[in-house]
Protein backbone atom coordinates (compact mmCIF):
# COMPACT_ATOMS: atom_id res chain seq x y z
CA UNK A 1 0.00 0.00 0.00
CA UNK A 2 1.35 3.40 -0.96
CA UNK A 3 0.70 6.40 1.18
CA UNK A 4 1.55 10.08 1.21
CA UNK A 5 3.10 11.14 4.52
CA UNK A 6 2.86 14.92 4.17
CA UNK A 7 0.16 17.21 2.88
CA UNK A 8 0.41 19.00 -0.38
CA UNK A 9 1.99 22.49 -0.15
CA UNK A 10 3.60 21.58 3.14
CA UNK A 11 7.21 22.65 3.73
CA UNK A 12 9.71 19.79 3.90
CA UNK A 13 13.38 19.70 4.84
CA UNK A 14 16.09 17.69 3.06
CA UNK A 15 15.88 14.01 3.99
CA UNK A 16 12.28 14.17 5.11
CA UNK A 17 10.19 11.20 4.02
CA UNK A 18 7.41 12.36 1.73
CA UNK A 19 5.80 9.12 0.58
CA UNK A 20 6.09 5.38 1.05
CA UNK A 21 5.42 2.79 -1.62
CA UNK A 22 6.17 2.22 -5.28
CA UNK A 23 3.00 3.85 -6.66
CA UNK A 24 4.54 7.30 -6.41
CA UNK A 25 7.25 8.62 -8.69
CA UNK A 26 10.03 10.97 -7.57
CA UNK A 27 10.48 14.08 -9.69
CA UNK A 28 12.48 17.32 -9.26
CA UNK A 29 13.85 17.92 -5.78
CA UNK A 30 13.16 14.40 -4.53
CA UNK A 31 14.83 10.99 -4.61
CA UNK A 32 13.88 7.40 -3.94
CA UNK A 33 15.67 5.16 -1.52
CA UNK A 34 14.26 1.72 -0.95
CA UNK A 35 10.50 2.03 -1.06
CA UNK A 36 10.30 5.63 0.13
CA UNK A 37 10.59 9.03 -1.49
CA UNK A 38 12.58 11.70 0.32
CA UNK A 39 13.01 15.44 -0.16
CA UNK A 40 16.30 16.64 -1.59
CA UNK A 41 15.69 20.33 -0.90
CA UNK A 42 14.02 22.69 1.51
CA UNK A 43 10.78 23.53 -0.24
CA UNK A 44 7.10 23.02 -0.81
CA UNK A 45 5.65 19.64 -1.81
CA UNK A 46 3.66 19.43 -5.00
CA UNK A 47 1.78 16.26 -5.97
CA UNK A 48 0.41 15.78 -9.46
CA UNK A 49 -1.44 12.45 -9.68
CA UNK A 50 1.39 10.14 -8.62
CA UNK A 51 4.38 12.37 -9.40
CA UNK A 52 5.96 14.11 -6.41
CA UNK A 53 7.94 17.33 -6.73
CA UNK A 54 9.60 19.60 -4.20
CA UNK A 55 9.73 23.24 -5.28
CA UNK A 56 12.69 24.86 -3.51
CA UNK A 57 11.99 28.02 -1.52
CA UNK A 58 15.03 29.68 -3.03
CA UNK A 59 18.23 28.74 -4.76
CA UNK A 60 20.30 28.90 -7.88
CA UNK A 61 18.87 28.53 -11.30
CA UNK A 62 19.38 25.05 -12.74
CA UNK A 63 19.55 25.34 -16.53
CA UNK A 64 17.08 23.21 -18.47
CA UNK A 65 17.01 22.68 -22.19
CA UNK A 66 14.40 24.84 -23.90
CA UNK A 67 14.15 27.54 -21.21
CA UNK A 68 14.06 31.13 -22.37
CA UNK A 69 16.42 33.12 -20.20
CA UNK A 70 17.75 36.63 -19.82
CA UNK A 71 21.49 37.00 -19.54
CA UNK A 72 24.17 39.63 -19.18
CA UNK A 73 27.28 39.31 -21.37
CA UNK A 74 30.33 39.02 -19.10
CA UNK A 75 33.13 38.12 -21.50
CA UNK A 76 33.96 38.04 -25.20
CA UNK A 77 35.84 35.02 -26.45
CA UNK A 78 37.29 34.02 -29.79
CA UNK A 79 34.14 32.50 -31.18
CA UNK A 80 31.42 33.54 -28.82
CA UNK A 81 30.38 35.17 -25.58
CA UNK A 82 30.18 34.15 -21.95
CA UNK A 83 26.82 35.04 -20.47
CA UNK A 84 25.73 35.35 -16.85
CA UNK A 85 22.30 33.77 -16.44
CA UNK A 86 22.55 33.18 -12.70
CA UNK A 87 23.51 29.52 -13.10
CA UNK A 88 26.45 28.00 -11.24
CA UNK A 89 28.06 26.81 -14.51
CA UNK A 90 29.77 28.37 -17.52
CA UNK A 91 27.29 29.52 -20.11
CA UNK A 92 28.38 29.99 -23.68
CA UNK A 93 26.72 31.78 -26.59
CA UNK A 94 28.48 30.82 -29.83
CA UNK A 95 28.65 33.29 -32.73
CA UNK A 96 26.85 30.92 -35.08
CA UNK A 97 23.85 30.76 -32.77
CA UNK A 98 23.69 34.51 -32.21
CA UNK A 99 24.45 36.30 -35.44
CA UNK A 100 22.69 35.65 -38.71
CA UNK A 101 25.31 37.01 -41.08
CA UNK A 102 28.56 35.21 -41.81
CA UNK A 103 31.32 36.31 -39.45
CA UNK A 104 35.02 36.12 -40.23
CA UNK A 105 36.28 35.25 -36.78
CA UNK A 106 39.87 36.26 -37.46
CA UNK A 107 39.01 39.68 -38.80
CA UNK A 108 35.96 40.92 -36.99
CA UNK A 109 35.51 42.38 -33.54
CA UNK A 110 32.73 40.51 -31.78
CA UNK A 111 31.98 43.45 -29.51
CA UNK A 112 30.16 45.15 -32.38
CA UNK A 113 27.44 42.51 -32.01
CA UNK A 114 27.32 42.15 -28.22
CA UNK A 115 29.53 44.03 -25.83
CA UNK A 116 30.22 43.29 -22.16
CA UNK A 117 27.22 44.36 -20.11
CA UNK A 118 24.70 43.92 -22.92
CA UNK A 119 21.49 42.14 -22.05
CA UNK A 120 20.19 39.33 -24.27
CA UNK A 121 17.15 37.08 -24.38
CA UNK A 122 18.21 33.59 -25.40
CA UNK A 123 17.14 30.01 -25.40
CA UNK A 124 18.99 27.20 -23.68
CA UNK A 125 19.86 24.99 -26.58
CA UNK A 126 22.01 22.36 -24.97
CA UNK A 127 23.03 21.20 -21.50
CA UNK A 128 25.76 18.58 -21.60
CA UNK A 129 26.41 15.97 -18.95
CA UNK A 130 29.44 17.91 -17.76
CA UNK A 131 27.16 20.94 -17.38
CA UNK A 132 28.46 22.96 -20.27
CA UNK A 133 25.58 25.16 -21.28
CA UNK A 134 25.00 26.53 -24.74
CA UNK A 135 22.61 29.31 -25.62
CA UNK A 136 20.94 30.01 -28.90
CA UNK A 137 19.26 33.08 -30.32
CA UNK A 138 17.92 31.49 -33.48
CA UNK A 139 14.26 31.88 -32.70
CA UNK A 140 11.50 34.41 -32.80
CA UNK A 141 11.76 37.09 -30.14
CA UNK A 142 15.30 36.24 -29.08
CA UNK A 143 17.31 39.43 -29.29
CA UNK A 144 19.48 41.99 -27.62
CA UNK A 145 17.61 44.24 -25.17
CA UNK A 146 18.55 47.88 -25.46
CA UNK A 147 18.55 50.23 -22.47
CA UNK A 148 16.82 49.36 -19.23
CA UNK A 149 18.34 47.23 -16.52
CA UNK A 150 18.15 43.78 -14.97
CA UNK A 151 16.75 42.88 -11.56
CA UNK A 152 16.52 39.49 -9.93
CA UNK A 153 13.93 37.20 -8.38
CA UNK A 154 14.35 33.68 -7.05
CA UNK A 155 13.83 31.34 -10.06
CA UNK A 156 11.31 29.23 -8.16
CA UNK A 157 9.09 32.31 -7.85
CA UNK A 158 9.02 33.15 -11.55
CA UNK A 159 5.63 31.41 -12.08
CA UNK A 160 4.08 33.61 -9.39
CA UNK A 161 5.54 36.73 -10.98
CA UNK A 162 4.09 35.84 -14.36
CA UNK A 163 0.74 34.76 -12.95
CA UNK A 164 -1.98 32.75 -14.62
CA UNK A 165 -1.69 33.40 -18.36
CA UNK A 166 0.63 36.33 -17.67
CA UNK A 167 -1.96 38.15 -15.55
CA UNK A 168 0.42 39.37 -12.86
CA UNK A 169 3.06 40.70 -15.22
CA UNK A 170 0.52 42.49 -17.43
CA UNK A 171 -1.03 44.09 -14.36
CA UNK A 172 2.35 45.45 -13.27
CA UNK A 173 3.03 46.67 -16.80
CA UNK A 174 -0.30 48.47 -16.86
CA UNK A 175 0.26 50.35 -13.62
CA UNK A 176 3.88 51.27 -14.16
CA UNK A 177 4.11 51.94 -17.94
CA UNK A 178 7.24 49.84 -18.04
CA UNK A 179 8.42 47.20 -20.45
CA UNK A 180 9.05 43.99 -18.54
CA UNK A 181 10.73 40.84 -19.80
CA UNK A 182 10.93 37.87 -17.45
CA UNK A 183 13.42 35.06 -18.02
CA UNK A 184 12.92 31.55 -16.63
CA UNK A 185 16.18 32.03 -14.76
CA UNK A 186 14.73 34.76 -12.55
CA UNK A 187 16.41 37.66 -14.30
CA UNK A 188 13.95 40.41 -15.14
CA UNK A 189 14.72 43.13 -17.64
CA UNK A 190 12.80 46.37 -17.13
CA UNK A 191 12.75 49.61 -19.03
CA UNK A 192 10.60 52.69 -18.75
CA UNK A 193 10.10 55.83 -16.67
CA UNK A 194 12.18 56.02 -13.50
CA UNK A 195 9.17 56.11 -11.17
CA UNK A 196 7.79 53.04 -12.96
CA UNK A 197 11.07 51.13 -12.59
CA UNK A 198 11.07 51.94 -8.91
CA UNK A 199 7.54 50.56 -8.52
CA UNK A 200 8.33 47.41 -10.52
CA UNK A 201 11.28 46.67 -8.29
CA UNK A 202 9.16 47.13 -5.19
CA UNK A 203 6.45 44.87 -6.61
CA UNK A 204 9.00 42.16 -7.47
CA UNK A 205 10.44 42.32 -3.96
CA UNK A 206 6.95 41.95 -2.52
CA UNK A 207 6.24 38.93 -4.72
CA UNK A 208 9.52 37.38 -3.67
CA UNK A 209 8.59 37.86 -0.03
CA UNK A 210 4.97 36.79 -0.22
CA UNK A 211 5.05 34.24 -3.06
CA UNK A 212 3.64 31.43 -0.93
CA UNK A 213 0.66 33.36 0.45
CA UNK A 214 -2.80 33.37 -1.07
CA UNK A 215 -4.40 36.51 -2.45
CA UNK A 216 -1.07 37.65 -3.86
CA UNK A 217 -2.60 39.47 -6.83
CA UNK A 218 -4.74 41.66 -4.57
CA UNK A 219 -1.77 42.53 -2.35
CA UNK A 220 0.28 43.57 -5.35
CA UNK A 221 -2.61 45.50 -6.84
CA UNK A 222 -3.10 47.48 -3.63
CA UNK A 223 0.60 48.22 -3.44
CA UNK A 224 0.73 49.42 -7.05
CA UNK A 225 -2.35 51.62 -6.67
CA UNK A 226 -0.84 53.21 -3.59
CA UNK A 227 2.48 53.68 -5.36
CA UNK A 228 0.92 55.30 -8.42
CA UNK A 229 -1.01 57.73 -6.22
CA UNK A 230 2.14 58.83 -4.43
CA UNK A 231 3.94 59.73 -7.62
CA UNK B 1 22.00 41.75 -5.47
CA UNK B 2 22.49 43.61 -8.68
CA UNK B 3 23.23 41.87 -11.94
CA UNK B 4 24.41 44.55 -14.34
CA UNK B 5 26.31 47.31 -12.60
CA UNK B 6 26.43 49.76 -15.52
CA UNK B 7 22.68 50.03 -15.98
CA UNK B 8 22.05 50.00 -12.24
CA UNK B 9 24.38 52.95 -11.82
CA UNK B 10 22.51 54.90 -14.49
CA UNK B 11 19.28 54.16 -12.63
CA UNK B 12 20.72 55.27 -9.28
CA UNK B 13 21.94 58.50 -10.88
CA UNK B 14 18.57 59.19 -12.52
CA UNK B 15 16.79 58.64 -9.21
CA UNK B 16 19.25 60.84 -7.33
CA UNK B 17 18.38 63.78 -9.59
CA UNK B 18 14.96 63.61 -7.94
CA UNK B 19 16.56 63.28 -4.49
CA UNK B 20 15.47 59.65 -4.27
CA UNK B 21 17.20 56.38 -3.48
CA UNK B 22 16.66 52.79 -4.64
CA UNK B 23 15.10 51.85 -1.32
CA UNK B 24 12.89 54.93 -1.07
CA UNK B 25 15.04 56.99 1.29
CA UNK B 26 16.27 60.53 0.84
CA UNK B 27 19.92 61.03 -0.09
CA UNK B 28 20.95 62.07 3.40
CA UNK B 29 18.90 59.62 5.39
CA UNK B 30 20.10 56.65 7.42
CA UNK B 31 18.29 53.35 7.12
CA UNK B 32 15.85 52.35 9.79
CA UNK B 33 15.87 50.87 12.31
CA UNK B 34 19.14 51.79 13.99
CA UNK B 35 19.43 49.61 17.06
CA UNK B 36 22.11 49.20 19.69
CA UNK B 37 22.02 46.27 22.06
CA UNK B 38 24.44 46.20 24.96
CA UNK B 39 26.02 43.26 26.74
CA UNK B 40 25.38 40.61 24.10
CA UNK B 41 28.38 38.47 25.03
CA UNK B 42 28.85 37.26 28.57
CA UNK B 43 32.52 36.33 28.10
CA UNK B 44 33.60 39.75 26.90
CA UNK B 45 34.13 42.61 29.33
CA UNK B 46 31.94 44.78 27.14
CA UNK B 47 29.96 44.06 24.01
CA UNK B 48 27.35 45.52 21.72
CA UNK B 49 25.41 44.69 18.58
CA UNK B 50 24.58 47.44 16.14
CA UNK B 51 21.93 47.07 13.46
CA UNK B 52 21.53 49.60 10.68
CA UNK B 53 18.83 48.39 8.33
CA UNK B 54 19.96 44.87 7.44
CA UNK B 55 23.60 45.46 8.34
CA UNK B 56 24.54 43.84 11.60
CA UNK B 57 27.83 44.13 13.46
CA UNK B 58 28.87 42.68 16.82
CA UNK B 59 31.73 44.14 18.78
CA UNK B 60 33.40 42.76 21.89
CA UNK B 61 35.96 44.33 24.20
CA UNK B 62 38.37 42.09 26.06
CA UNK B 63 40.67 43.41 28.78
CA UNK B 64 43.97 41.75 29.58
CA UNK B 65 47.00 42.57 31.69
CA UNK B 66 50.24 43.02 29.81
CA UNK B 67 53.40 45.02 29.40
CA UNK B 68 53.29 48.59 28.07
CA UNK B 69 55.32 49.84 25.11
CA UNK B 70 58.81 50.92 26.29
CA UNK B 71 58.34 54.52 25.07
CA UNK B 72 54.98 54.87 26.84
CA UNK B 73 55.47 53.14 30.16
CA UNK B 74 52.40 54.63 31.84
CA UNK B 75 49.82 54.10 29.11
CA UNK B 76 47.53 51.19 28.36
CA UNK B 77 47.08 50.06 24.78
CA UNK B 78 44.24 49.19 22.46
CA UNK B 79 44.06 47.03 19.36
CA UNK B 80 41.16 46.86 16.92
CA UNK B 81 40.63 43.87 14.68
CA UNK B 82 37.78 43.16 12.29
CA UNK B 83 36.57 39.86 10.95
CA UNK B 84 34.05 39.28 8.18
CA UNK B 85 32.08 36.13 8.89
CA UNK B 86 31.66 34.15 5.68
CA UNK B 87 27.93 33.90 6.22
CA UNK B 88 27.56 37.68 6.26
CA UNK B 89 27.76 38.07 2.50
CA UNK B 90 28.36 35.94 -0.62
CA UNK B 91 31.43 38.10 -1.26
CA UNK B 92 33.21 37.08 1.92
CA UNK B 93 35.45 34.05 2.07
CA UNK B 94 36.81 32.37 5.19
CA UNK B 95 40.52 32.59 5.79
CA UNK B 96 43.11 35.26 6.36
CA UNK B 97 41.79 38.82 6.70
CA UNK B 98 41.54 40.67 3.42
CA UNK B 99 42.12 44.25 2.40
CA UNK B 100 38.60 45.34 3.30
CA UNK B 101 38.59 43.98 6.83
CA UNK B 102 42.02 45.44 7.57
CA UNK B 103 40.90 48.83 6.28
CA UNK B 104 37.74 48.65 8.39
CA UNK B 105 39.73 47.88 11.54
CA UNK B 106 42.18 50.69 10.79
CA UNK B 107 39.44 53.29 10.34
CA UNK B 108 37.72 52.31 13.58
CA UNK B 109 41.08 52.16 15.38
CA UNK B 110 42.10 55.61 14.16
CA UNK B 111 38.82 57.17 15.25
CA UNK B 112 39.14 55.83 18.78
CA UNK B 113 42.88 56.39 19.08
CA UNK B 114 43.10 59.92 17.69
CA UNK B 115 40.09 61.23 19.55
CA UNK B 116 41.58 59.98 22.79
CA UNK B 117 38.31 58.25 23.53
CA UNK B 118 39.92 55.99 26.12
CA UNK B 119 41.87 57.70 28.88
CA UNK B 120 44.91 55.43 28.44
CA UNK B 121 46.72 56.81 31.49
CA UNK B 122 44.01 55.34 33.68
CA UNK B 123 44.68 51.91 32.20
CA UNK B 124 48.06 51.86 33.87
CA UNK B 125 48.39 49.50 36.84
CA UNK B 126 52.15 49.74 37.54
CA UNK B 127 54.18 52.05 35.29
CA UNK B 128 56.59 50.23 33.02
CA UNK B 129 55.40 46.81 34.10
CA UNK B 130 51.67 46.28 34.06
CA UNK B 131 48.94 47.96 32.09
CA UNK B 132 45.52 46.98 30.77
CA UNK B 133 45.36 46.03 27.10
CA UNK B 134 42.03 46.57 25.41
CA UNK B 135 41.23 44.24 22.52
CA UNK B 136 38.37 45.53 20.42
CA UNK B 137 37.10 42.79 18.11
CA UNK B 138 34.57 43.51 15.42
CA UNK B 139 32.55 40.72 13.83
CA UNK B 140 30.41 41.46 10.82
CA UNK B 141 27.31 39.33 11.00
CA UNK B 142 25.41 40.61 8.00
CA UNK B 143 26.70 42.85 5.26
CA UNK B 144 24.22 45.17 3.62
CA UNK B 145 26.54 48.13 3.19
CA UNK B 146 28.02 50.84 5.37
CA UNK B 147 30.00 48.52 7.60
CA UNK B 148 32.29 51.37 8.67
CA UNK B 149 29.63 53.44 10.42
CA UNK B 150 28.06 50.39 12.01
CA UNK B 151 31.43 49.07 13.24
CA UNK B 152 32.55 52.40 14.65
CA UNK B 153 29.25 52.73 16.48
CA UNK B 154 29.50 49.14 17.76
CA UNK B 155 33.07 49.66 18.96
CA UNK B 156 32.11 52.78 20.88
CA UNK B 157 29.04 51.12 22.38
CA UNK B 158 31.06 48.08 23.45
CA UNK B 159 33.73 50.29 25.04
CA UNK B 160 31.06 52.15 26.99
CA UNK B 161 29.58 48.86 28.11
CA UNK B 162 32.95 47.49 29.30
CA UNK B 163 33.69 46.94 32.98
CA UNK B 164 37.03 45.98 34.47
CA UNK B 165 37.39 42.38 35.66
CA UNK B 166 38.80 41.75 39.10
CA UNK B 167 42.55 42.03 39.43
CA UNK B 168 43.94 39.48 41.87
CA UNK B 169 46.76 40.30 44.27
CA UNK B 170 49.29 38.16 42.41
CA UNK B 171 48.71 40.26 39.28
CA UNK B 172 46.53 37.84 37.33
CA UNK B 173 42.99 38.56 36.26
CA UNK B 174 39.90 36.85 37.60
CA UNK B 175 37.49 36.97 34.69
CA UNK B 176 34.67 35.40 36.68
CA UNK B 177 34.23 38.49 38.80
CA UNK B 178 33.60 41.93 37.46
CA UNK B 179 34.05 45.16 39.33
CA UNK B 180 31.64 48.04 38.87
CA UNK B 181 34.39 50.20 37.53
CA UNK B 182 33.77 51.18 33.92
CA UNK B 183 36.39 51.72 31.27
CA UNK B 184 37.43 55.42 31.31
CA UNK B 185 35.75 56.76 28.15
CA UNK B 186 36.21 60.50 27.78
CA UNK B 187 35.23 61.12 24.16
CA UNK B 188 32.62 59.66 21.87
CA UNK B 189 33.93 59.51 18.30
CA UNK B 190 31.35 58.53 15.69
CA UNK B 191 32.04 57.79 12.04
CA UNK B 192 29.92 58.95 9.13
CA UNK B 193 30.61 57.61 5.65
CA UNK B 194 29.55 59.62 2.64
CA UNK B 195 29.44 57.90 -0.71
CA UNK B 196 29.72 59.67 -4.04
CA UNK B 197 27.80 58.35 -7.04
CA UNK B 198 27.84 60.55 -10.14
CA UNK B 199 27.97 64.03 -8.67
CA UNK B 200 25.63 63.36 -5.76
CA UNK B 201 26.53 62.58 -2.17
CA UNK B 202 24.81 59.74 -0.34
CA UNK B 203 24.77 58.88 3.34
CA UNK B 204 24.63 55.26 4.55
CA UNK B 205 24.94 53.52 1.18
CA UNK B 206 23.55 50.01 0.95
CA UNK B 207 25.58 47.22 -0.61
CA UNK B 208 24.28 47.77 -4.15
CA UNK B 209 25.07 51.46 -4.03
CA UNK B 210 28.53 50.73 -2.62
CA UNK B 211 29.23 48.42 -5.54
CA UNK B 212 28.61 51.16 -8.10
CA UNK B 213 30.05 54.06 -6.09
CA UNK B 214 32.70 56.45 -7.40
CA UNK B 215 34.27 56.96 -4.01
CA UNK B 216 33.63 57.37 -0.34
CA UNK B 217 34.93 59.40 2.53
CA UNK B 218 34.67 58.49 6.20
CA UNK B 219 34.75 61.32 8.71
CA UNK B 220 34.99 60.59 12.42
CA UNK B 221 33.82 63.36 14.71
CA UNK B 222 33.59 63.43 18.49
CA UNK B 223 31.03 65.19 20.67
CA UNK B 224 33.00 68.46 20.75
CA UNK B 225 32.82 68.72 16.96
CA UNK B 226 36.49 67.89 16.44
CA UNK B 227 37.35 65.90 13.34
CA UNK B 228 39.42 62.96 14.55
CA UNK B 229 39.94 60.89 11.44
CA UNK B 230 39.41 60.95 7.72
CA UNK B 231 39.60 58.10 5.28
CA UNK B 232 39.02 58.31 1.57
CA UNK B 233 38.28 55.11 -0.34
CA UNK B 234 37.27 54.06 -3.82
CA UNK B 235 38.57 55.08 -7.23
CA UNK B 236 36.86 58.42 -7.87
CA UNK B 237 38.10 61.77 -6.66
CA UNK B 238 36.41 64.56 -4.76
CA UNK B 239 36.69 68.31 -5.11
CA UNK B 240 37.44 70.64 -2.23
CA UNK B 241 33.83 71.88 -2.17
CA UNK B 242 32.57 68.33 -2.03
CA UNK B 243 34.81 67.50 0.90
CA UNK B 244 33.64 70.63 2.73
CA UNK B 245 30.06 69.60 2.06
CA UNK B 246 30.82 66.09 3.32
CA UNK B 247 32.15 67.53 6.57
CA UNK B 248 28.98 69.56 7.03
CA UNK B 249 26.85 66.49 6.42
CA UNK B 250 28.97 64.40 8.78
CA UNK B 251 28.68 67.01 11.57
CA UNK B 252 24.90 66.79 11.36
CA UNK B 253 24.68 63.02 10.94
CA UNK B 254 27.10 62.10 13.73
CA UNK B 255 25.02 64.20 16.12
CA UNK B 256 21.99 62.26 14.97
CA UNK B 257 23.76 58.93 15.57
CA UNK B 258 25.08 60.04 18.95
CA UNK B 259 21.51 60.11 20.27
CA UNK B 260 21.41 56.33 20.01
CA UNK B 261 24.39 56.00 22.36
CA UNK B 262 23.10 56.22 25.89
Amino acid sequence: MSELLVNEKEIVVPGEEIARGMDFLPSLGTFREGESIYAKKLGIVEVKKHVIKVIPLRGYYMPKRGDTVIGVVTNIGFSGWTVDIGAPYDVNLPVGEAVRERVELLRSDLSKYFDIGDVVVANIFNVTKSKLIQLSMRDYGLRKLKGGRVIKISPSKVPRLIGKGGSMVSMIKEYTNCEINVGQNGYIWINGPIEGQYLVEKAVDLIEEKAHTSGLTDTIKQMLEKGVKNE
Amino acid sequence: MIVDGVNFKKYVMELSKKEKRVDGRGLLEYRKPIKIEYGVSKNAEGSATVTIGKTKVVCGVKLEIGEPYPDRPDEGTMIVTAEFAALASPEFEPGAPGEKSIELARIVDRGIRESGAIDVKKLCVKPGEKVWLAFIDIYVQNHDGNLIDASALAALAALMDAKFPKLKEDGTVDYKEHTNEKLPIVHKPIACTITKIGDKLFVDANVDEENVSDGRITITIDETGTINALQKGGMGGMTEEEINKCIEIAMEKTNELRKFIV
